[in-house]
């Protein structure tokens, strides 16, 4: 189990003990975190799951991937250096910890 | 009775064809709503299939979730671009015949020409915005609720769901009130081919949407100098740096886009909500008592709807799909309509359920750089009718089965005699 936090817009955290091996979008859908949606199933496909990787923790998670992920966070509100699509990071023990930021709203 | 003895006869009739004679492009079975027994059929014996001969060239189909899911996000190899006959299943649309008007837009485009476009257009129709809309949007929608006669029988598709669409996409370009119609017509004349009813040439086509470009070009005109400038869509391009400079050609096609891809598409949800609760009186008992589920009703509908049966696309290379080898050139057909009733995929698909746990895993919407920027904003306005409705009327009883429409593209109701009660 990796701890990951992921705290809403207006502070409100939610800390979540996630399995390894799912998405930081999965975890917070399992655990019923408000704002992150995940329409696409984790697919990059839909960008109902865009989070800020807190700085500290962007060495760790890498930046958003070239590709599909990239694209879709390009038609996101309000992106940034550290945005992230959750079902595009994978929850191992490195990442114990993790904190995500989430944005004002989603779409 | 009789229900159910077309129902038994309808199974048979798509079983009894052999596979490689199977065509779901054919728009009269949409019209008598059988498709579904077709795409059942495909689903199980052949999902990603081929018919090598329709009114539309030969194509593939893909009916399952995942199969169609891999297709949209897959833009490299399956391609949008108009060029090659854009993204529906008819590439007369996107031609307009020989001598047609050429629209760009950006649904009917590749990256990077796409991603350019729809990131400047796309903000106009943000939660943020719509926020701004959602008061007019309301109070139009209760007029036209509150002047309903209650008791009689009327048209729920002319009274309701045609004039509250068009009603909202006047709000949303600030058009001018009492000719809001226009935006209907030029809406149907976009998407019509001749002898379907809507125009009998090409050559009409073109023109009435010549007149279009000029209506569009003068509000445009009047707005782009505004020292103050308003929120409608037509100020937020002629002002957005990132929109101010495009050629007229390409306002013209960005505007239609988004009158046509927000116009049938809402109107057949808004029909489509009140079809689907009459068939299902204990969901229709499940709102009554707890209107909160709107929120999760409202995606539900859409899905059960699914009020654009497909997407087209052309591979730019071959690829392998379901088993299949899908070569360069090769058109490929996304039955959103048939993903969304995919057993492997969706917990009892055939079922209207409105309290879904993840009432928005549905393929209407497309999915990947193409998902419909509209999606907020649809739910938004569905969103406020059943909030109104809900206020105002105990029941919407439907009087007699609704006639569909005729396409293999748009799937949606002529009509759908209804009568109130207070
Ligand atoms: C229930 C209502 C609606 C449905 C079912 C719907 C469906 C769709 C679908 C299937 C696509 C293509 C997705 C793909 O190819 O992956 C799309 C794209 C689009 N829709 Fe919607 N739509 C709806 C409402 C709206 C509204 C209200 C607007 C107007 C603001 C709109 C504007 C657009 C635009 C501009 C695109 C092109 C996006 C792109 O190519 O990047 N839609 N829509
Ligand atoms: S769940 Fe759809 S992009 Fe992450």
């Amino acid at each position: 189990m990796t701890v990951v936090r992921y705290i809403e817009a207006n502070g409100t955290e939610h800390r979540v003990e996630a399995e390894n091996g799912i998405s930081a979008m999965e975890a917070a859908v399992k655990h019923s975190v408000p704002g992150i949606d995940g329409d696409c199933g984790g697919a990059a496909a839909c960008a109902t799951c865009h989070v800020y990787v807190d700085p500290e923790w962007l060495a760790r998670t890498g930046p958003a991937a070239d590709g599909l992920e990239k694209s879709m966070l390009e038609f996101a509100e309000d992106v940034r250096e550290t945005s992230r699509l959750a079902c595009q990071i994978e929850v191992t023990g490195k990442l114990d910890g993790l904190v995500l930021r989430l944005p004002d709203r989603q779409h | 009775m009789t229900a159910l003895a077309s129902a038994t006869t309808t199974a048979t009739e798509a079983d009894s064809l052999p596979l490689d004679r199977i065509d779901v492009s054919r728009a009269e079975l949409f019209e008598r709503n059988v498709e579904g027994d077709y795409f059942r059929r495909l689903r199980r014996e052949d999902p990603v299939h081929y018919c090598a001969d329709s009114t539309y060239g030969p194509y593939w189909s893909v009916t399952k979730y995942n199969d169609i899911m891999a297709v949209d996000t897959n833009h490299q190899v399956f391609s949008s671009e108009a060029g090659y006959g854009g993204i529906v299943i008819d590439d007369n649309i996107q031609k307009g015949g020989d001598d047609g008007l050429q629209l760009p837009n950006f649904i009917a485009m590749d990256p990077p020409r796409h991603d350019e476009q729809r990131k400047a257009v796309s903000p106009i129709v943000a939660p943020g915005n719509l926020a701004k809309l959602e008061g007019t949007i309301r109070e139009r929608v209760c007029r036209v609720l509150d002047n309903l006669p209650v008791g009689e029988e009327f048209d729920w598709v002319d009274n309701v769901s045609i004039e509250l669409t068009t009603q909202m996409l006047a709000t949303l370009f600030d058009f001018p009130f009492a000719e809001r119609r226009k935006l209907t017509r030029w809406s149907d004349v976009t998407t019509a081919e001749p002898g379907g009813g809507i125009i009998d040439s090409w050559g009409q086509r073109k023109g009435e949407l010549l007149e279009c470009a000029g209506y569009f070009q003068n509000l445009w005109n009047e707005r782009v100098n505004l020292t103050e400038p308003k929120s409608d869509l037509i100020s937020m391009l002629a002002h957005s740096p990132a929109t101010r400079n495009m050629k007229p050609e390409e306002y013209l096609g960005n505007v239609l886009l988004l009158i046509v891809g927000g116009n049938d598409t809402t109107r057949n949800s808004m029909t489509g909500g009140v079809y689907a609760l009459h068939q299902n009186p204990a969901e229709d008992a499940k709102l009554r008592n707890n209107p909160a589920l709107i929120d999760s009703m409202v995606p539900e509908i859409i899905r059960w709807q699914t009020p654009l049966a497909h997407m087209r696309r052309t591979a730019v290379a071959d690829a392998e799909l379901g088993g299949k080898t899908i070569r360069k050139g090769d058109k490929v057909v996304m039955w959103y309509v048939s993903g969304n009733r995919d057993e492997t995929a969706i917990d009892r698909p055939d079922e209207f359920i409105i309290d879904r746990q993840r009432p928005r895993q549905h393929l209407s919407f497309g999915f990947g750089i193409h998902r419909c920027v509209g999606n907020r904003l649809a739910e938004m306005q569905l969103r406020i009718l059943w909030e109104e409705i809900l206020q105002r009327f105990t029941r919407i009883e439907v009087l007699r089965e609704p006639e569909r429409v005729r396409s293999n593209f748009v799937r949606g109701y002529a009509n759908l005699p209804v009568r109130l009660h207070a």
